[in-house]
């Protein structure tokens, strides 16, 4: 395509091509597969696979069309098979549930019942996805396009709005781009919530000949998965941000920092960057205008730390990716020593959006100084596991209980942890919370990259607390001592009060400890490393002193501080738990309970290793932590 | 010491020749010696150092910063299991203990048969089917203690062990 002409055209024949396969005015029915990386592992390409046999046996390869779409966010039900054009959804679908839709479905034109989503809460059952609780509330801005284009397929993604807001962008002033993005009060969806605009706009200021666009896709954040779901489910969307980014700034070249992780997404943005240099979108003079823009691809290489933006550079340099002092910004002075702005792929991803429905769209939905969506990895002890994006300003309540179906089994809510390594614990009481960069901060927690993982009461919250300090003081890179030595130490005392031997001055020198990290750390991984102990010790306080003072572990977790009980008289005698023990601490005894024909059996404490393994063979129920 | 074939020396100068156009090509270099020989000795690094004029110090530094280059040989089948929060808070810690105790080695060793090595991952990003296991590129969703030991026989069938 060399000319605005030509790519309107185009986004025109594609637009009408992908909205006849939907609503079936091409006479074909599509059956579309979840192709991320979810339901890959459950076996979704075995499915694709099996239904184009079918269609191939019954030659209707004229009338059935089988694809691949990107994520459709739900992961915990996958793998999807979703009809068009009744629009109907599956869900938990097997390879051998394929021949009954097939037959059912596609040849006989009948719902397969028991393939529908079921509502927990009322036990409907719901054929559409837009009348599935989990997605009633949620907005698609970031992750437009998931679940409905073939990520791998250019065409499909021109019929889908992509290339639009580029087009706008390269008719306006670069720095008009910037006022656009500005007005639309972005914020970096990577953690710091910096606004986008003016990052854009210290860059455009610098002057050079070679400035950088640095695409951060290193989401290293434990739970957080959405800049892998955005890769996989639309490249295209993201690589336009980018080249949004670079015509605002000044910019030519590109670089996406991918973790190696992620195959499935560094694969389809690959194929996509192949694909828009050979439609001419990527590369010299792109569409008559003059300007010129490359993407590239780097890949990491497992260090968290990388994900910190002047980290990243470095590894991208072929360092260590160990962070640099700011000042200078990479704005200033980045990649290579030229100017440079990194942005995360969610924020890239926002940009084509608020270019192409206009930057008044996007600031319609949110708070006052949180405009547009979020996307949050929802996980842990919640019913709805999955991607979730919402307007800013939904509160947890309506995360968790709404679209996350609540906590299973009848537990109990005990917290939600935001922000990964850097965030902390939000209890009961901020369910009520309105959800926004400024407000999650002033409730002791942050937004972070979005991982929203809730615990229920059987989650230990001193051990959660480890379980990040753990973390963190394996990821510190060692360039700064507050960072590499207080970590360990704050690793220590954790380890201490979990094994049973801490002290009321522990929890001081924690307090203390975690300050001094907090003030002196060169990067962020250092500034926030504390945030996790802070908010469970403002929190959850008597779960420390319980450790301490009883030596005893409320949510029965930490090993030393519990152990496993069989309820004689509950015990029938079977024998199925000493069987299943690796360290022979269960015997028989001599009590026989009433109303049982056998004798029970006992756990020995002193032989016991707490792996577990008894009570998750016993059939009733009768062995307890204690 | 570990010797190189001469084949094998010529296959890392390739390596090497593939990124000759870009600014700094060290991390591409090393993620594709990585790739092709599961691990990076520091023969290969002496061999990296000439074609690239970058020091063999400084070659070491970013080979063991990163967790993915290392500087042993993997095993066979490298057992990855996630030990992201997802997985965690749903019992990832108990099958990766599994493993070991199967195994009879810690996470980050291998089996002296060379057939095995548990690797401790960071979030691989599938909190959806946590918690998550992954053997050589396949992904084992939903993992319980229990179904560890069957895991671990697939693969010892395969070697008709």
């Amino acid at each position: 395509m060399k000319n605005f002409a030509e790519l309107d055209a185009k986004i025109c024949s594609c637009t009408d091509c992908l909205n006849a396969k939907l609503d079936g005015s091409n006479g074909k029915r599509a059956i579309l597969l979840c192709g991320g990386t979810g339901c890959l592992s459950s076996n979704s390409m075995e499915i694709k696979a099996k239904f184009e046999k079918l269609v191939a046996d019954h030659d209707l390869g004229h009338k059935v069309t089988v694809n691949i779409v990107g994520c459709f966010g739900f992961c915990s039900q996958g793998p999807f098979v979703k009809i068009f054009p009744e629009d109907t959804l599956y869900r938990l679908v097997r390879e051998e549930d394929v021949e009954e839709i097939f037959n059912t479905d596609i040849l006989g034109g009948q719902i397969v019942e028991r393939l529908l989503y079921i509502e927990p809460l009322t036990g409907e059952k719901v054929a559409k996805q837009d009348d599935i609780n989990f997605y009633k509330k949620q907005k698609r801005v970031a992750l437009h396009g998931g679940g409905v284009i073939n990520p791998e397929n250019i065409e499909e993604a021109m019929g889908y709005g992509a290339f639009r807001g580029l087009e706008r962008a390269l008719k306006m002033d670069p720095q008009e781009v910037i006022n656009e993005v500005l007005a639309s009060g972005l914020r970096g969806r990577g953690g710091g919530g910096f606004p986008s605009g003016r990052k854009w706009q210290f860059a455009k200021n610098s002057v050079s000949g070679q400035k950088y666009v640095v695409c951060n896709g290193d989401e290293g954040d434990p739970g957080a998965f959405m800049d892998r779901s955005i890769l996989e489910g639309n490249p295209y969307a993201v690589i336009e941000g980018m080249m949004i980014a670079g015509y605002a700034i000044g910019a030519s070249e590109g670089y996406f920092y991918v973790r190696a992780e992620y195959p499935i997404a560094v694969n389809r943005l690959r194929n996509a960057i192949k694909q828009m240099n050979e439609a001419g979108i990527l590369g010299d003079n792109i569409l008559g205008t003059g300007f010129n823009f490359q993407a590239h691809i780097r890949l990491g290489a497992g260090a968290f730390v990388c994900g910190e933006e002047t980290a990243l550079l470095n590894s991208i340099e072929g360092k260590r990716g160990m962070p640099r002092p700011r000042p200078p910004f990479p704005a200033v002075k980045g990649l290579w020593g030229e100017p440079t702005i990194v942005n995360n792929v969610e924020t890239l991803a926002c940009v084509p959006y608020i270019l192409r429905e206009g930057a008044a769209e996007f600031a319609s939905c949110g708070t006052e100084k949180s405009k547009g969506t979020k996307v949050f990895a929802l996980g842990g002890k919640v019913n709805n596991v999955g991607l979730v994006e919402i307007p800013m300003g939904t509160t947890l309540r309506e995360l968790i209980y709404d679209i996350g179906g609540g906590i299973p089994d009848g537990k109990q809510f005990k917290a939600i942890q935001t922000g990964g390594p850097s965030g902390g614990c939000l209890t009961a009481e901020a369910l009520d919370e309105p959800i926004d960069f400024d407000n999650l901060v002033a409730k002791g927690s942050m937004m972070g990259s979005g991982g929203a993982i809730v615990m229920d009461e059987d989650n230990c919250m001193v051990d959660v607390a480890k379980f990040y300090m753990e973390f963190i003081c394996d990821e510190s890179c060692g360039k700064c001592s507050p960072c590499r030595i207080g970590t360990k130490r704050m690793l220590e005392i954790l380890t201490r009060i979990t094994e049973g031997n801490g002290t009321m001055q522990d929890l001081e020198e924690l307090e203390e400890l975690g300050n001094t990290v907090k003030n002196n750390s060169l990067c962020a991984l250092g500034q926030t490393a504390a945030n996790p102990i802070m908010s469970t010790l403002a929190h959850f306080r008597d779960e420390y002193i319980a450790h301490i003072v009883d030596k005893r572990c409320p949510a029965k977790v930490c090993k030393n501080l519990m152990q496993y009980t069989i309820e004689q008289d509950n015990c029938v005698g079977c024998g199925r738990c000493a069987k299943a023990c690796p360290a022979d601490a269960i015997a028989k005894t001599d009590y026989i309970a009433p109303g049982k024909k056998l004798p029970s059996y006992r756990i020995d404490p002193m032989k016991c290793v707490k792996c577990g393994a008894c009570m998750a063979t016993c059939k009733l129920k009768a062995i307890v932590k204690k | 010491m570990a010797h190189i074939s001469e084949a094998g020396v010529k296959k890392i100068r390739e390596i090497c020749d593939r990124y000759a156009s870009e600014k700094t090509p060290l991390m591409m270099i090393l993620s594709d010696i990585q790739n092709e020989y599961g691990y990076i000795p520091l023969e290969v690094q002496q061999i990296v150092s000439e074609k690239t004029g970058i020091s063999v110090a400084d070659i070491y530094g970013v080979v063991t910063f990163y967790s993915f280059f290392s500087l042993e040989p993997k095993g066979k089948y490298v057992i990855g299991c996630c030990l992201g929060t997802a997985c965690y808070v749903k019992g990832a810690q108990q099958v990766i203990d599994k493993f070991s105790e199967i195994l009879g080695v810690k996470p980050g060793e291998t089996t002296a048969d060379g057939l095995f090595t548990i690797d401790a991952l960071r979030c691989i990003g599938a909190c959806g089917i946590a918690p998550a296991v992954t053997i050589n590129g396949k992904v084992y969703p939903k993992m319980t203690v229990d179904a560890v030991a069957g895991v671990v026989e697939e693969y010892l069938a395969k070697e008709g062990k």
